[in-house]
């Protein structure tokens, strides 16, 4: 049972992902997690808006199902099988109280971030819709994610995933040196 | 049913995965930023090493998918400015909220109500892009 409760070393995890890549490619798919965000819009009717939501969303229908996949395999992973909180380099976690954030090492989310007491003041809501907002934009602008592109792109050789992949790693330097010192 | 049980069966196992390698915790995504854990590299490393292994044996074999149909990985289209920028702005969030498309969707399992603002908040992006997308250089 120990496999289960622990963490899963980055040995075992990133041939996990490989698998999951293979698998989907074997039933006719792609990996990318992101492009569901668009199948929804279309679903909402943003088709009315931009010509970007009219395709067929139906043949996606499959990327809904993995969805919903995803978001029972994380309740049963969250709920019951992680008891544990992610343990982070000491050097991170002494950076992170500089910052104010002190739930490091025992729990899964900053909840200084992520708890609804957070998510009610301006500051904490602000947060977390424009981290939202900025990974919905810029996944479609950049045309993939971390699955699409980091994964799948780089295991296809393709540049532009490449690029791609380094603009991530940009704007998430940038993020947590220079604009985290200045909000929190 | 077969094919939503197949696809729902693939995401269970992500979701799942996420958690158990903690690619879904913030910390963890603060930590690679901060260059102080081989954690998240090498779970991405390995991944894309053993994926480009698999990809080329696919490609060399003109392997088949589970339908008899060639599998056929389409190339993304060249170009530079849309991924570097798009690049750049999914940066910024993945950092700030701590979470990439798939690991918002398992979070949901924490019961956080911040988490259906992260999602909603993408879906807007989504959106915003999909308005903006003409008038955006790519």
């Amino acid at each position: 049972m120990d496999i289960i409760y622990s963490t899963w070393p980055w040995y075992v995890a990133g041939p996990l992902i490989t698998l999951t890549m293979f698998l989907l490619l074997k039933m006719g798919k792609k990996f990318g997690m992101s492009s569901n965000l668009r199948t929804m819009c279309s679903i909402g009717g943003a088709g009315k808006f931009a010509d970007f939501f009219k395709f067929d969303w139906k043949k996606d229908s499959w990327n809904l199902y993995v969805v919903a996949g995803v978001i029972v395999g994380g309740f049963v992973a969250l709920q019951f099988l992680t008891p544990t909180a992610p343990q982070i380099n000491p050097d991170v976690v002494a950076k992170l109280q500089e910052l104010g954030i002190n739930s490091t090492n025992t729990a899964f989310l900053p909840t200084e971030l992520f708890s609804l007491e957070s998510l009610l003041t301006v500051k904490g809501f602000a947060i977390i819709i424009i981290g939202g907002f900025l990974v919905g934009f810029g996944a479609r602008y950049a045309g993939g994610c971390t699955s699409g592109h980091a994964i799948s792109g780089l295991s296809n050789l393709q540049l532009p995933s490449l690029i791609a992949v380094i603009g991530f790693f940009i704007g998430g330097l940038i993020m947590v040196h220079l604009i985290f010192p200045l909000i929190f | 049913m077969k094919k939503f049980l197949s696809f729902f069966g693939i995401g269970l196992f992500l979701g799942i995965l996420f958690i158990k390698s903690e690619v879904a915790s913030w910390f963890r995504i603060y930590e690679m930023f901060q260059f102080k854990s081989f954690h998240m590299y090498g779970i991405i490393g390995s991944a894309v090493v053993l994926g480009i292994i698999v990809v080329k044996y696919l490609k060399r074999n003109q392997s088949k998918d589970f339908s008899g149909n060639e599998i056929i990985i389409n190339s993304k289209d060249k170009g530079f400015t849309r991924y570097i920028t798009g690049g750049i702005i999914f940066g910024l969030g993945w950092a700030l909220a701590g979470a990439c498309p798939g690991p918002m969707y398992v979070l949901l399992g924490s019961m956080l109500p911040s988490i259906l603002v992260l999602i909603l908040g993408a879906l807007i992006g989504t959106f915003v892009y999909g308005v903006l997308r003409n008038k955006l250089p790519h």
